[in-house]
């Protein structure tokens, strides 16, 4: 497991180009039970398999908006204990499936990636664009986005 | 096959609608309801768990972790099953039965949002876009909904666009 906490990282230490510290997730359909719970859809194609096939799919997916919050997370890790997360823009461009059952979770491991894009000082605050992304265990990504983020200088 | 044409389904009725704010949620952040969202998520800060960390750290309460915006009050006697209590957009309702989530962005103004709050939302719908799906050999109407959240000190907190695809059955 990573770190509760990371260390806090300051806005002069970041370069445009580097990759943040990667997060890794492995949904699992409990996972998609509790966030059913946690964020108020009970969309069923998201923990009932029969009802996901009658829509067609394969099998439950993952929520969409979940894929949203893991890349919240990963900005949240990034950003450090005084840091601020501003913004996060993802696009859903593809179902990703849970593990269940005796599945192994890591065969759907999904791993929340980012890389700086530009950073810049408005006023007295110091702001971090990223490049950010949940890729598949195939190396796929099926969910890109940006997202910004606040750091405190060493000033 | 992107200019092949298809008749627009957007009417006069459906653009009226642009811009105008449907009806207002009322959705409440509690000390339980962050730490459950948190645990969905995966998050192993204390910050999210822990009320004495999240004070050292700045925060009134339990900070909302990205992407938790409260949980709407409702009676579910008169809201839907499965997505209780949330409204759509501002009133529109695409004419195609299919749809998916294209996408999500939560801009933060940088006002906290913690356990104890009480956030207004009231959604529009921002644009109507219609493009033929060469994938799916349909035509699709994509529609952006944009909600703005104030908080109980008549702050805005956040605003969030909401991507919605839909489309009719491909036949064949």
């Amino acid at each position: 497991m990573s770190d509760a906490v990371p260390d806090q990282i300051y806005f002069e230490d970041i370069e445009v180009g580097d990759s943040i510290p990667e997060l890794e997730k492995s949904p699992t359909s409990q996972q998609l039970v509790q966030w059913a719970a946690g964020s108020g859809d009970f969309y069923q194609i998201h923990y009932d398999t029969s009802y996901a096939q009658d829509t067609g799919l394969d099998d439950i997916i993952v929520h969409g908006a979940l894929k949203h919050a893991f890349l919240g997370e990963l900005l949240w890790r990034f950003a450090g204990p005084e840091g601020q997360v501003k913004r996060v823009q993802c696009s859903y461009r593809g179902m990703d499936p849970a593990a269940q059952g005796r599945e192994s979770a890591q065969e759907k491991k999904f791993t929340l990636r980012g890389t700086v894009t530009r950073k810049y000082t408005e006023g007295e605050r110091n702001i971090v664009e990223l490049n950010i992304e949940g890729v598949r265990a195939d190396g796929s990504v099926s969910t890109p986005g940006n997202g910004v983020v606040v750091l405190p200088s060493r000033g | 096959m992107a200019d092949q044409e298809f008749e627009s389904v957007v009417t006069d009725e459906m653009k009226a609608l642009i811009g105008v704010k449907g009806e207002e949620t009322v959705s409440e952040l509690t000390t339980t309801s962050v730490r459950m969202f948190a645990r969905s998520v995966g998050y192993v800060d204390p910050a999210f768990y822990d009320e004495a960390v999240a004070r050292e750290r700045g925060f009134r309460s339990l900070p909302a972790p990205p992407g938790y915006l409260g949980t709407p009050i409702f009676n579910p006697a008169e809201s839907d099953a499965t997505f209780g209590g949330r409204r759509g957009g501002g009133g529109f309702r695409s004419p195609y039965p299919l749809v998916l989530n294209g996408g999500t962005d939560i801009e933060y103004t940088g006002e906290q949002i913690c356990a104890g709050d009480t956030l207004t939302s009231a959604t529009a719908l921002a644009s109507l876009q219609e493009r033929w799906s060469g994938a799916l050999g349909v035509p699709m109407l994509i529609q952006v909904s944009e909600t703005t959240y104030t908080n109980q000190h008549g702050q805005v907190v956040a605003v969030s666009r909401g991507t919605g695809i839909s489309y009719p059955a491909p036949s064949g």
